[in-house]
C-alpha cells in the first residue's frame, strides 16, 4: 500500500513536471502559437499507447506458448491501458486540429490509422466479453491480439499509400526532424512521464485482473463440486 | 505430402457439402443483389459520379456478403459435432484451414464473377476490357478475406453473439485489403483504366503474412 502511494506520488510529480515543461519551458511555436503545446500530451500519449499495445502483443505471444493465466492478465491490462492512451490521442487530435487546420477531423494517414488501431483493440476487448470459458477466452483473444498487431503495419502502409488524398499538413510535414532541441527534451520527458503513468496503471489493472481471475477460478471450482 | 492430400480430400468435402444444396451461394448472390439495389437508392446511380463510386460499392457489397458467407464455415462443423472427427483424421490441422479457406475463396470468387456483369450493367461500367486484371484483384482480395475470415470464424463459432462478432473482428483487420483492392479496382474502372501493380503486390504481401500466421497459430484455434 505504502509502495503504491509512493509510486503514485512520483508519477504525479513527473506528470506535473512534464506539464510545466510543456507550458513554460518549451518555446512557443512560430505559426501555431500556444495551441501547439498540446503536442507534448498528444504525441507522448500516442507513443505510450503504442508501447502498451506492444506489451499486449508480447504477452499474447507468451500466453499462446506458455498457457499461464498471468500472461493473459497482463495482455488484457495492457490492451485496456493502451486504449486509454489512444483515446487521449483521438481526443487531443481534433482539439489541436480545429484551430490550426480549421477542421476537427481529416482522413489523413496517421489519424485514420490511429482510429483503425483503436477499433482493433475495442474488438479485442469485446471478444473477451463474449467468450465465457476463461482458458478459451484467453487463447482466442491472444490469437486475435497477435493477428491485430501483425495488421498494424499493413493498415498504416495501405492508408498512407492510398488514402491520403491531401498533402501532409505543413506543420506536421517534417518527421520531427525540424523540432527545436528544447522541444525534443520536453517531448521526451513527457513521454517518460506518460510511460511511468502507464506502468502505474498497468500494475493496478494487472492486480485487479489477477484477483478477478483467481475468484473466477474458485467460483468455477465451487460450482464444479 | 500428407498435407496436400488431406487438404484436397477436405476441399472435396467442403465443395460437395455446398454443391449438394448450394444454399450458401444462392443466399449470397441474392444478398449482394439486395445490397446493390439499396445502394442505388442512396445516391443517383445514373450520374457520372456513380462511376467513381461503383468500385467502392462493389467491394463494400462483397465484404458484407463475405462476412455472412463465412459464418457457417466452422459453425456447421460445431453443430454437427464433426470438428473433433476432422481433427483426428488429419495429420496437420492446417489442412482443415487450408481446405476451408480455399473453398471460401472459390465461393467468394464465384459469386463475385456472377455479380460483375450485373454491376457492369446497373452502374454502366465496362468491366470486360479489364476483365483479366479485375479477376486478379478479386482473387487476391478474396483470398485475403478468406484467410482472415476462416481463422476468425473458428473463433466466433465458439462465442456468444457470433453473428455480430465475426464482422466486428473481421472488418478492422481487413482494412488493408479493402483499401488496396478498392484502389486497384477504382483505377481499373477509370475512364482511362490503369493498373496499380503496387496494390497487387501489397495484397499478395497481406495474403502471405496472414497465411503464415494461420499456418503458425491455426492449430491453437482448433483446440478443444
Amino acid at each position: 500500500m505504502k509502495k503504491h502511494a509512493l509510486a503514485s506520488a512520483v508519477v504525479f510529480l513527473l506528470l506535473g513536471a512534464a506539464a510545466y515543461g510543456a507550458l513554460f519551458v518549451a518555446p512557443t511555436e512560430k505559426t501555431m502559437g500556444t495551441i501547439q503545446r498540446i503536442f507534448y500530451l498528444h504525441v507522448s500519449s500516442a507513443w505510450t499507447g503504442l508501447t502498451a499495445f506492444f506489451i499486449c502483443f508480447i504477452a499474447n505471444l507468451i500466453y499462446v506458448w506458455r498457457r499461464e493465466p498471468r500472461w493473459d492478465w497482463l495482455a488484457v491490462s495492457a490492451a485496456e491501458v493502451g486504449l486509454v492512451f489512444t483515446t487521449v490521442v483521438l481526443v487531443t487530435g481534433p482539439i489541436w486540429a480545429h484551430p490550426v487546420w480549421g477542421i476537427w477531423w481529416t482522413w489523413d494517414a496517421r489519424l485514420t490509422s490511429t482510429f483503425v488501431l483503436w477499433l482493433l483493440y475495442i474488438s479485442y476487448l469485446l471478444l473477451r466479453t463474449l467468450v465465457e470459458e476463461p482458458d478459451r477466452r484467453a487463447l482466442f483473444s491472444a490469437l486475435f491480439g497477435v493477428f491485430a498487431f501483425l495488421d498494424v503495419p499493413l493498415v498504416f502502409g495501405s492508408i498512407r499509400w492510398w488514402r491520403t488524398q491531401h498533402p501532409q499538413p505543413v506543420v506536421m510535414g517534417g518527421s520531427g526532424s525540424g523540432l527545436e532541441p528544447t522541444m525534443w527534451y520536453v517531448l521526451l520527458f513527457s513521454w517518460g512521464a506518460m510511460l511511468s503513468l502507464m506502468a502505474l496503471l498497468l500494475r493496478a489493472r494487472y492486480e485487479f485482473e489477477a484477483v478477478r481471475g483467481e475468484t473466477d477460478l474458485l467460483q468455477r471450482e465451487a460450482e464444479g463440486m | 505430402m500428407s498435407l496436400l492430400s488431406n487438404t484436397t480430400a477436405l476441399l472435396g468435402k467442403e465443395l460437395r457439402t455446398e454443391f449438394r444444396s448450394r444454399e450458401l451461394l444462392t443466399t449470397t448472390v441474392v444478398f449482394i443483389l439486395v445490397v446493390v439495389v439499396l445502394f442505388s437508392f442512396t445516391f443517383d446511380p445514373g450520374s457520372n459520379e456513380s462511376r467513381r463510386f461503383a468500385a467502392n460499392l462493389l467491394w463494400i457489397a462483397f465484404l458484407f456478403a463475405a462476412s455472412l458467407m463465412l459464418q457457417p464455415c466452422f459453425l456447421r462443423e460445431q453443430n454437427n459435432d464433426t470438428l473433433s472427427a476432422l481433427r483426428l483424421c488429419v495429420a496437420d490441422p492446417f489442412a482443415i484451414f487450408a481446405a476451408k479457406l480455399t473453398a471460401n475463396t472459390l465461393f467468394l470468387l464465384l459469386t463475385e464473377l456472377l455479380m460483375l456483369p450485373v454491376f457492369s450493367i446497373l452502374f454502366n461500367m465496362p468491366v470486360f476490357p479489364v476483365f483479366g486484371q479485375l479477376v486478379l484483384v478479386l482473387f487476391l482480395g478474396s483470398l485475403g478475406v478468406s484467410i482472415v475470415g476462416t481463422a476468425l470464424s473458428a473463433i466466433s463459432a465458439q462465442a456468444r453473439m457470433r453473428e455480430l462478432l465475426l464482422p466486428l473482428l473481421l472488418f478492422p483487420l481487413l482494412t488493408p485489403v479493402v483499401v488496396a483492392s478498392t484502389y486497384v479496382t477504382v483505377g481499373l474502372l477509370d475512364v482511362a483504366p490503369f493498373m496499380e501493380w503496387k496494390g497487387i503486390g501489397f495484397l499478395a504481401i497481406f495474403d502471405v503474412v496472414f497465411l503464415t500466421a494461420l499456418w503458425l497459430f491455426g492449430e491453437y484455434l482448433l483446440e478443444e
